[in-house]
Formats: C-alpha cells, sequence, structure tokens
C-alpha cells in the first residue's frame, strides 16, 4: 500500500480532496442549480459505478438496472413521506432499500442468469418494464405507489436536528441544501469506488474476470458461476437501491416517469462510454453523460443566436441530437469507451492490427 | 365466448404488425449478432413519411387509395435508405469492436433519429389520412372492420415475399449461408459486407410498410411510437427465437394473440384487481417465463455450452 | 497389493442424436497412477472427460469418485470433490496474468465472499496473501515464473500448457485429467513436459492422460485404456496394449 504514497500522489490527493471540497461553493456563484446538476452527476456515477459490478466486472449486460433504483427510491418514499404517516429515519430507510433491491435482484437474477447475454439483457429490459408499469397502476383499488402522479412531500435526509434540505450557516459559512446533498454524495460516491476497488481485486472479483475471459473454464476450476453471478447480480441492485433511496430524499418527490427504460439506457452508456470495468472510466462517462445534456441545455440557443442570428431548431430536441451523436462519435472512435482500463486498450490494439 | 373471438382478431392484427417489425430485428441479428435498437425508430420515420406523402397528394386530388401506395412505396424508399446508411455510418465501423459497442451506438442512433423526426414533423400527434374506405364487418359476434382485414393479407403478402427472396433466391441463400457460418460463407465467395447490407435494406423495407399499417390502424402517428414498438417487436423476436425467419413471424402473432387476451380478461381473472393497464406487462411476463424455460426462445436452436 | 480405486466409470453412455459417442464405458483409475486414455480422433476421449467433469450429462452410468458417486450436475462440484482438468485447446483467462490465472485456480479451496473483500479484514487478507504466494509456488513448480506478470494470452504456446497445468494444479486435485497437453510440442518441449508430469505423480497426484502421442503415453503411464468408436477395446499395462491386435488395428485401421 504504502508505495503508492509517495510525495507526488500524497499532493496530488491533497489537491483533489480540496477541490472536492470547494466544488459546491464555486459551482453555487453560477446558481444553486448548477449545484444541483452537479449531484446527480455524482448520483450518476454512483449509480453507474454500481452497475459496473455487473456489467463491468461480471459481463452482464443489464437492461433494467433502474428498476432497482426505482425499488429503491419508493421504499425511501413510503417509509418516509405523508402517503402511509411514516417517517422512519434514514439510517433505518437506506438499508432497507438495498435489502429490497438486492431480493428484486436476486428474484430476477435466479431464474434468468443462465440465459446468453443478449437474452438476460431483453429480459432485465422487461423486468424494468414491468416494475415501472406497476409502479405506475399500484393506484387502484389500493392504493400503494399512487400511481402516475407519484408520491410528494417525501421527508429529506435528517441526522438528528441537521436537516439536509435546508439552508444553513455553519462556522459563519451559508451552506445551502443541494451543497449539503453535495457532500454526502460525495461520500457515498467514495464508498462505491473503494467497494468496487476492493470487489476487483479480491476472489470474488477474479471470479467475475475468469467468468467473463471464459465460462466454461471457470467452471472446470470449480467456480460456481451461477452464484458468482448472482452475487454480482445483487450487489449491483444493492447500489442502485441505496441511489434510489437518496435520489428521493432530494427530490422530495418520485413517480414512475423517472424510471423509464431510458435511464436504464443512460446508466449503461455511462460505464460502456466511460470504459467498462475500469473505475476511473466509468466515473467519467457518467459525469459526462450527466453534465452533457445540462450544458448543452444552456449552450443551444446562445449557439444558433451567434451562428444564424435566430433560434432555428427547438433547443429540446437539438440537445438530444447532439448528444445522441455524441454517444455514436465516441463509440466510432474510441470502442473501448473514452478512458478504458490499460489491459483492455491492449486489447483493442492488437484486434486491430 | 362473448369477447374471446373480439380479442382473437385484434390480436391477429397487432400481431402482424409486431411480426413485420420483428422480421427486421431477426435478419439482422441472425447475421451478425447485433440488436439494432434503432429499427423501432426506423419505423416510426415510415410512417411519418408516409403520412406527409399521403396528405400532399390526397390534397392535390389524388384518390386515398392510390396516394397511399405512392406512401408506402416513399415510405419503403425512405427507410431502405436509412437502413442501408446506419449500417454503413454507424455500425459497419464498429464490427470488429467490443459486443457493447454497437449497442451504445445503435442506442445513440436512435436518440437521433428520434429527434430528427420531432424537428422535421414537430412534438405534436398527427392524423394519418384514411386510405382506404373502412367498413365494418361483423362475423360471430365479432365486429372488424376493412382496415384490418387490408392489414393482415398485406403483411401475409409482405411475408411471403420475404420467404420466397430468402429460400428461392440467390441472395437469399447467401443470407443464410452467412447467418450459419460468417467465415465459411466467405470462403465460398459470399460477399458478406454485401449480405448485411441487404439485411439492413430487406428489413428496413418490412419496416416501412408496418410503419404504414401502424398507422392506418390507429390513425395517428408521433415522433416517439418507435420506440415501444420497437421494444414489443423485439421482444416478440426473441419469443419466437432470434435469428429465425418463422420464429420471428410467430412470435409476433403470438404476442399480439397474448396482448389482446390478457388485456381482455385480466380483469376477470383477477377479480378486478388488475385493469387492462397492465397489457404490457403481458409482454414481458411471458418473455420472461418463456426464456427461463426455453432459453434460446420458441424455435430458437438449442446451443449447448461447447468445451 | 494394488493401490485403492481413485476413479471407477460404470458403463457410462453418452450420445449425440444419433451417434454414441460413449458406448457404457467402465474403467478404474487408482490412486497414484498415471492412467493413459488412448484411441483414434473421434473415439470419444474427449466427451469421456466432459462427462467425468461435469460439462455433459451421461445418458447412462455414472462416475464413483473417491468412495461416493459424482453427481453430474455441476461442473463446479467435480473440481471441488478434486478432479481438475486441462482443456486440448487450451482455454486459459486470456487477459488475466499468468498469477491471477493461478490465484483463480484457487477459487474452490478458499473462502472470502464479498464481504471479506470489502471488509478487507486480516483474514481476509491473510487469505489473499495466501493465495498470492500458492500460486507463485505453482507457477515457479511449473517453470514460468519470469512470465508472472504477461497477459496470458501473450505466453507462448508450450508456457500455456504449464500455466494451464498450474492453474489445474491450484485446485488440490486428487486427480489431475489432463486432454492431450503435447499437442503441438516439439520433441524437446514433449520431453519437458514428460518430466512435469512425473514430477506431479511424485507428488501424488494421480493422473488421468489423454494423448495422442503414442510414444509418450507408453513411457509415462502405468495403465492405459484404449477407447474405439465410443467402446472400450482394453485395459491394462501398456506393454500389453502396445501388443494387441485390436488396438494395432483401431489404430491403423482395415490397412493393416
Amino acid at each position: 500500500m504504502n508505495k503508492w504514497l509517495t510525495p507526488r500522489s500524497t499532493l496530488g490527493l491533497v489537491l483533489v480532496a480540496a477541490a472536492l471540497i470547494v466544488l459546491p461553493f464555486v459551482v453555487g456563484m453560477g446558481g444553486q442549480a448548477w449545484v444541483r446538476i452537479l449531484n446527480f452527476a455524482i448520483l450518476y456515477a454512483f449509480l453507474a459505478l454500481g452497475l459496473n459490478i455487473v456489467v463491468g466486472f461480471a459481463g452482464l449486460l443489464d437492461l433494467g438496472y433502474v428498476a432497482f433504483y426505482a425499488v429503491g427510491a419508493y421504499t425511501w418514499a413510503l417509509l418516509a413521506s405523508p402517503h402511509f404517516g411514516l417517517h422512519l429515519p434514514f439510517w433505518a430507510i437506506l438499508p432497507i432499500g438495498a435489502v429490497f433491491a438486492c431480493i428484486a435482484g436476486a428474484l430476477l437474477g435466479a431464474p434468468t442468469l443462465k440465459l446468453r447475454g443478449d437474452y438476460l439483457a431483453i429480459v432485465t429490459l422487461g423486468f424494468g418494464e414491468i416494475v415501472r408499469i406497476f409502479m405506475n397502476n399500484l393506484n387502484a383499488p389500493v392504493n400503494i405507489t399512487n400511481g402516475a402522479q407519484g408520491i410528494t412531500l417525501i421527508d429529506p435526509v435528517v441526522v438528528g436536528q441537521f436537516k439536509f434540505s435546508a439552508t444553513s450557516t455553519i462556522f459563519g459559512l451559508t451552506v445551502t441544501g443541494p451543497q449539503k446533498y453535495y457532500y454526502l454524495l460525495v461520500l457515498l460516491a467514495l464508498g462505491v469506488i473503494l467497494v468496487n476497488y476492493r470487489l476487483q481485486h479480491s476472489r470474488i472479483g477474479r471470479a467475475w474476470q475468469a467468468i467473463r475471459e471464459d465460462e466454461i473454464a471457470a467452471k472446470a476450476i470449480g467456480i460456481n458461476t451461477r452464484n458468482v453471478k448472482l452475487l454480482a447480480f445483487a450487489m449491483g441492485a444493492s447500489f442502485g437501491g441505496i441511489a434510489g433511496g437518496i435520489f428521493a430524499a432530494m427530490q422530495g418527490f418520485v413517480s414512475p416517469e423517472s424510471f423509464s427504460l431510458i435511464e436504464s439506457i443512460m446508466i449503461l452508456a455511462m460505464v460502456v462510454l466511460g470504459g467498462m470495468g475500469h473505475i476511473p472510466g466509468v466515473i467519467l462517462g457518467a459525469v459526462l453523460l450527466a453534465i452533457l445534456p445540462e450544458a448543452l441545455r444552456y449552450a443551444v440557443v446562445p449557439v444558433q443566436k451567434a451562428l444564424f442570428g435566430e433560434v432555428l431548431a427547438d433547443p429540446e430536441s437539438l440537445r438530444m441530437l447532439v448528444f445522441g451523436l455524441a454517444l455514436v462519435l465516441v463509440m466510432r472512435f474510441r470502442p473501448a469507451g473514452l478512458w478504458p482500463s490499460p489491459e483492455r486498450r491492449r486489447e483493442l490494439a492488437e484486434k486491430t492490427q | 365466448m362473448d369477447i374471446l373471438f373480439q380479442q382473437i382478431i385484434n390480436g391477429l392484427v397487432q400481431g402482424s404488425i409486431y411480426a413485420m417489425v420483428a422480421l427486421g430485428y431477426t435478419m439482422v441479428y441472425g447475421i451478425m449478432g447485433l440488436i439494432n435498437f434503432a429499427h423501432g425508430e426506423v419505423v416510426m420515420i415510415g410512417t411519418l413519411v408516409a403520412i406527409s406523402i399521403v396528405t400532399l397528394l390526397v390534397q392535390s386530388g389524388m384518390p386515398p387509395a392510390l396516394a397511399g401506395a405512392f406512401g408506402v412505396a416513399g415510405a419503403a424508399l425512405v427507410c431502405m435508405a436509412l437502413g442501408w446508411s446506419l449500417e454503413r455510418i454507424a455500425y459497419r465501423p464498429l464490427r470488429r469492436a467490443q459486443r457493447l459497442a454497437p449497442l451504445i451506438t445503435a442506442i445513440g442512433m436512435s436518440i437521433v433519429l428520434q429527434n430528427l423526426a420531432m424537428m422535421i414533423w414537430g412534438r405534436n400527434y398527427m392524423t394519418f389520412p384514411p386510405l382506404i374506405e373502412k367498413t365494418q364487418y361483423e362475423f360471430a359476434g365479432a365486429a372488424f372492420t376493412s382496415v384490418q382485414v387490408m392489414i393482415v393479407v398485406v403483411a401475409a403478402l409482405s411475408m411471403s415475399g420475404l420467404l420466397l427472396l430468402v429460400y428461392r433466391t440467390r441472395l437469399g441463400m447467401a443470407m443464410r449461408a452467412t447467418a450459419q457460418n460468417p467465415a465459411v460463407a466467405g470462403l465460398m465467395g459470399v460477399n458478406a459486407n454485401r449480405i448485411i447490407s441487404s439485411a439492413f435494406v430487406v428489413g428496413s423495407a418490412l419496416g416501412a410498410i408496418a410503419g404504414v399499417m401502424v398507422g392506418t390502424y390507429y390513425e395517428v402517428a408521433h415522433y416517439q411510437m418507435g420506440f415501444m414498438l420497437g421494444l414489443k417487436a423485439f421482444t416478440a423476436a426473441v419469443l419466437g427465437g432470434i435469428g429465425n425467419f418463422a420464429g420471428a413471424m410467430a412470435g409476433g402473432v403470438l404476442l399480439g394473440l397474448i396482448e389482446a387476451l390478457g388485456a381482455g380478461y385480466i380483469g376477470d381473472l383477477t377479480g378486478g384487481f388488475f385493469g387492462s393497464h397492465y397489457q404490457d406487462i403481458f409482454a414481458f411476463a411471458v418473455l420472461i417465463l418463456v426464456l427461463m424455460f426455453r432459453p434460446s426462445g420458441l424455435f430458437g436452436e438449442k446451443t449447448g455450452d461447447r468445451a | 497389493m494394488s493401490a485403492p480405486v481413485l476413479l471407477e466409470a460404470r458403463a457410462v453412455a453418452k450420445h449425440f442424436g444419433g451417434v454414441k459417442a460413449l458406448r457404457d464405458v467402465s474403467l478404474t483409475i487408482r490412486q497414484g497412477e498415471v492412467y493413459g486414455l488412448i484411441g483414434p480422433n473421434g473415439a470419444g476421449k474427449t466427451t469421456f472427460f466432459n462427462c467425468m467433469t461435469g460439462l455433459y450429462v451421461p445418458d447412462g452410468g455414472g462416475f464413483v469418485f473417491a468412495g461416493a458417486p459424482l453427481v453430474a450436475d455441476a461442473p463446479h462440484r467435480a473440481a471441488e470433490r478434486g478432479i481438475a482438468r486441462t482443456f486440448q485447446n487450451i482455454r486459459l483467462f486470456g487477459n488475466m496474468t499468468a498469477l491471477e490465472n493461478v490465484m483463480v485456480g484457487r477459487h474452490v479451496r478458499t473462502r472470502a465472499g464479498v464481504f471479506g473483500a470489502i471488509l478487507r479484514n486480516g483474514a481476509t487478507r491473510a487469505e489473499e496473501a495466501a493465495i498470492r504466494r500458492r500460486a507463485e509456488e505453482l507457477l515457479h513448480y511449473v517453470g514460468i515464473e519470469d512470465c508472472a506478470d504477461d497477459l496470458a494470452k501473450n505466453l507462448s504456446y508450450g508456457d500455456q500448457r504449464r500455466l494451464e497445468i498450474a492453474r489445474a494444479l491450484a485446485a488440490e486435485p486428487k486427480l489431475l485429467c489432463l486432454d492431450e497437453p503435447a499437442a503441438g510440442m516439439n520433441g524437446a518441449e514433449t520431453a519437458e513436459l514428460r518430466v512435469l508430469i512425473e514430477g506431479i505423480r511424485a507428488d501424488g497426484v494421480t493422473i488421468l492422460l489423454i494423448e495422442h502421442d503414442v510414444k509418450l503415453v507408453m513411457g509415462l503411464c502405468d495403465r492405459v485404456a484404449v477407447l474405439d468408436y465410443g467402446a472400450l477395446v482394453i485395459e491394462d499395462v501398456p506393454a500389453v496394449v502396445q501388443h494387441d491386435p485390436r488396438v494395432i488395428e483401431a489404430y491403423i485401421g482395415v490397412a493393416a
């Protein structure tokens, strides 16, 4: 371990930490909206790293990841809002959400993980849609999810008297709600990074990689491929559940609309675009894809005005168009992702020779 | 009895549409193992192009049926060009990349096409002008329209045409050979690039026809319509055993029937607990169940592990 | 007088469609011996291997291993019971290093799960260090310790064969099954391989060897079985097998 703590890397670490600490205040100067965008970027990084365990490490193509995110979000929403009149504390709900999501993952995974890649993809996709349809319709005859209207007035994260949603003054410094959530999210993200890293370099992580490389050989050396895959699936799902809980608390509102298939696809795109299985790459992919559409939102109108003197195209569709093109172009010119792991880069270089 | 026959008719009509779109997925998948996620958007573009052509021609005094024929032809041409360019520009450069890269590209193209369509045709629902006079028939207590009859007939004709192409022509033989073993087909002088292009072009043409069917059936179209339709059609293709032509057709019709019957009876079956808005669940629930017991789809070949 | 039986195949049958790949093959492998399984191409040797290691489920018969029947449903169970194998067409984890390949091989003999990995507690760290140490020893044992950090797919052909053996040994097998380990090797490499196999036997591991190189088999094996068209022709010591007319016929065919 100590070989990494050279003076140079220590300095780098200190600089990164300092940047992470002051970031919400720098960004906050441009308005709290930007802090919220930043928060979503981190939340997506968290989700992408959770999915990375499934897709990047174990090589299982999951197109319904958002279902677990939804389970976590609805768990929080139902256990901490006026909807059922329950107001459990966050330290209770977050693990419950993770466990529920984990169970959902195991329930889906157990019968389907023997399927070949593309079949698994479509089954997970179908599962994601089923979960969303249920959330949309479970308002009658017994109102559980409140249907398409969603659930409002969800409790924020509260630790003792400290409310994450309100602005408060700490040591003479005004800290807004989104800024507080930022720090919470950074902590959680650091946690998931640590988990990702440790899993990757463990007995289980090696087993995942072995399955990805050659499933038959993996079986022959005694890896119970079904259980080990299920483990990846359930792990990924649990992280999705935690992210969902934070999402619900941060927004104060959940509705089925937030958990559509496109959301699953977006998270998968983050993993693949960044560099599957490579932790820094996945973070880069998540931050880029979370911020790019928002940045485009602000850029599209002024750029058109500057170029043509008027707004020619509907900004909303134009920005999504650019986003779609960006996906296509990155895959065209960097098929292993923007920041692939060194092994993968080598693998690819050999293929194109 | 009551609604059984009615729902079967509705299911058959919807199922023929699924089958047509499913063929597009299955052809591409069978030959190159790629889920062409953008196929649903190709169908959507077909519908919207047909609307524009038909509306224009009808306004200038052409009889609707003839305008409809031009509409189908125009939509097919545009979609074939679109399918061809998709493969050429987006997928071909990625043929040797990691497995997920083309999938992300396909998703990217899907987003691009959807938003292009929105910029061209707007974000509102568009009415699809009637192509033939809609007469209602009754048979054994069930009602059906001339439009429904036309859809089933056109679908049957198109699919027979496809089967002729695949089993009776040199191109079809080359396609089947490439699907079996691209390397050996290449050694036998089959130009894999040409075959892959043809699969995209033929699949897109079927998609365009299906797009016109959807338009005439529901009488409206929208830039987002391709997504769910594509998803269901892909489900149908997997249900039948992806890569298998007959499987795609059977899977499509089966899915249409399951949905129609499911939506018709779910209220009764669950004592009113679940309503017909759970219709979309059937497609996916059946899919999951079928794959649990037949991991390669209903008609797919069993692919075992090989040591 | 003779060593106890380690593996007993009882009338194992397997067919693919109409093709009978194995016809009621029965044989016994005793503890500590090198047992050769030979036969012409397509005789069913690899199929026999795959049935034994759980990749195929036999259509008839079964195996008794170390006193208890082998349940032919999950390949990982065979490895747990102590059967390790290599593959005819080498199956390494190409994008993992040589060392990591052997470390993965320790999977069945180690415990750490997800929580251990995340918490990285003392027990997990100790186990991890032990895995690494054992893997390094094994690389040294098969003589490729210099390639520890190379990706498996970048190793030379002969080294890949050795790495595959090291990976199999990592599971501490009672029975090591080698599927044509000398295929594609030149004379010098085959000689080195022979030394390696003899060393493994000396360490007390029973070896089942499928091989085309008849000279290697006859020189190395204590007993040899010959398969032809999926059926057992003979099972005996090399000197007897070598001169059995049925074996000569199976190998040289009608021309003889």
